[in-house]
């Protein structure tokens, strides 16, 4: 159930697009209404998620550290893995989203004979994941050909070197076979290993799936049941110039491929895929390991009425003074 | 908001990036390219036809030279039979290009709309235009 669930869902949003542009012709409903909405919703409330968590307070210092903290001059530092300045975090926080460091350091566990528990290196989800990642943002910047009139130098180089083999034509696109080959796996992890399935809701399969669903459309209309280019691209700057039209002859497949996109930008900013934007906000890499320099007050901390010393003796110096008391001040 | 500075610039980075096409495209004519068709050859020509119905060249034309090109390439085979049992001598420069005799503003128009850039005329000859 947990894993048929968002199969089907998927599979019923490409009959949704179907039956919404191939039978009934809702093409601006699909083709600009929906845009639209899902562009809208992805931003604002993207914006609104990153607002909401840059409002929740930090109690603790809790960077992560994996590395020598800053000590003695003659103890070499690990400049970043524990980090003591901001320029030091923004390197940390740059391999992170980067290269998904911690996540190279990922170990798997396993019962052995004996029984004795070991633990090993676990590379596979990360080289699966930064192959997913990687490919799918030059397939995003790659489709800014389409959302431009003039398409900078800088894309087409893009372009050129992610079709370099030359294989047929159109040409083959590697980011093309990377991503679902990535995204495959990527299900295939959850499917093979029993704790990954156990753990595993329909709220993670589904992204997986819908990307799966995109990344195959696109490639079905690129290369097999392939569509009306140019008018695709008029539909889009259209779109972008807010002068929106409908080119006719199309094809039916452009539209279950934008209808998946646009579910996409609308489940977005409600979803587990809003790590995009929470990788940044993530207080075990974002914090300067310095919990030693600088104190860390808790902003939840109560406004503690204190009396001082200072201010009792001045309270009562006289007094005190009378009964022979020793007072720091005369 | 905690550390508000930081993620406001890094808000702003986001609408920058995603909103990109949308100012990108300000003032810009949403010009969508005319292909001519008023080469002397077709212009002779008594049906206006290409070797496939229109809307199948717009979409296929590229996976169309393929099979040309592996046809001849591979199998030899210089004749190509299209949907209506109409025969055409498979050849880019002798055929596509006879007809289409004006590179410039009738594939490059598309093309570059489109920001592709076929590799095919690095080699195979490009008609020498002569504006009709
Ligand atoms: C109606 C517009 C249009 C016309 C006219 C046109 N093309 Fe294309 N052509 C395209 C589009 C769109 C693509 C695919 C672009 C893409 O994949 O994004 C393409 C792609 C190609 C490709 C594959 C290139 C690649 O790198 O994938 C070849 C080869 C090609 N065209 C040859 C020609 C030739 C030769 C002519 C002139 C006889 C021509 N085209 C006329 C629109 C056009
Ligand atoms: C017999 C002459 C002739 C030959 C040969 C020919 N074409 Fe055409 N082509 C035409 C005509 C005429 C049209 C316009 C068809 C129409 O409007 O229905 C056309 C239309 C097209 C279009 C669609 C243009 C548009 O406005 O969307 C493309 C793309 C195209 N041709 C590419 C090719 C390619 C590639 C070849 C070689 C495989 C080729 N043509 C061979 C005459 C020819
Ligand atoms: C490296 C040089 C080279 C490039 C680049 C090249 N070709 Fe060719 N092409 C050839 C050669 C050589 C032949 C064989 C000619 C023959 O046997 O008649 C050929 C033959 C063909 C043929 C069949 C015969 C003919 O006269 O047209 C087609 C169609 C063809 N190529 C299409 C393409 C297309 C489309 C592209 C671009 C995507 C392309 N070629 C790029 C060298 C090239």
């Amino acid at each position: 159930m947990k894993i048929l669930l968002p199969f089907v869902a998927v599979i019923a949003l490409v009959f949704l697009a179907y039956a919404g542009v191939g039978v009934a012709k809702l093409h601006f409903l699909f083709g600009v209404v929906l845009p639209y909405a899902a562009i809208a919703v992805f931003i604002f409330g993207f914006i609104y998620r990153m607002f909401i968590w840059g409002k929740s307070p930090v109690p603790f210092s809790i960077p992560t550290t994996a590395g020598q903290q800053k000590s003695f001059p003659w103890i070499k530092q690990n400049k970043l893995d524990n980090p003591s300045s901001t320029l030091g975090v923004i390197g940390r926080m740059a391999l992170e989203v980067l290269l998904f460091r911690s996540l190279f350091r990922n170990t798997k566990t396993e019962l052995r004979d004996g029984p004795v528990l070991s633990y090993g290196s676990e590379k596979f989800l990360w080289a699966a994941g930064l192959a997913f990642h990687w490919s799918f943002l030059i397939i995003f910047v790659r489709h800014f050909r389409f959302f431009m009139q003039d398409v900078p130098v800088v894309l087409q180089m893009i372009e050129g070197a992610d079709s370099f083999f030359q294989v047929g034509a159109p040409l083959l696109y590697l980011t093309d076979v990377v991503l679902v080959a990535a995204v495959t796996f990527l299900v295939f992890r959850r499917l093979a290993m029993p704790l990954i399935k156990y753990i595993s809701l329909p709220a993670d399969y589904f992204p997986l799936f819908l990307i799966l669903g995109i990344a195959i459309t696109g490639i079905l209309m690129r290369y097999v049941t392939k569509v009306h280019i140019v008018g695709v691209k008029e539909l889009v700057m259209g779109l972008v110039s807010f002068s929106p039209v409908i080119p006719d002859g199309i094809g039916v497949i452009f539209y279950i491929h934008l209808f998946l996109v646009s579910t996409l930008l609308l489940y977005f900013p409600m979803s587990k895929l809003m790590h995009f934007g929470g990788v940044f906000l993530s207080p075990t890499r974002n914090m300067p390991a310095n919990s030693r320099e600088v104190r860390h007050v808790n902003p939840w901390n109560y406004p503690v009425h204190v009396h001082t010393y200072e201010e009792y003796e001045n309270d009562f110096r006289d007094k005190m003074k009378k009964a022979g008391l020793p007072v720091e001040k005369e | 908001m905690y550390n508000g500075g930081k993620i406001i610039a890094g808000m702003l980075v986001f609408l920058a990036f995603f909103t990109f096409p949308f100012y990108y495209n300000l003032g810009k004519a949403n010009a969508r390219p005319e292909p001519k068709l008023n080469t002397p050859v077709i212009q002779q020509l008594a049906e206006k036809k290409c070797v496939e119905s229109r809307d199948f060249m717009r979409a296929e034309h590229m996976q169309l030279l393929n099979d040309w090109r592996d046809s001849v390439v591979r199998d030899n085979n210089r004749i190509y039979k299209n949907r209506e049992g109409k025969e055409f001598s498979i050849s880019l420069q002798n055929t596509c290009m006879n007809c289409h005799s004006n590179k410039k503003e009738f594939c490059d128009k598309c093309h570059n709309y489109m920001a592709v850039k076929p590799y095919c005329f690095s080699c195979h000859i490009e008609p020498k235009e002569n504006k009709s």
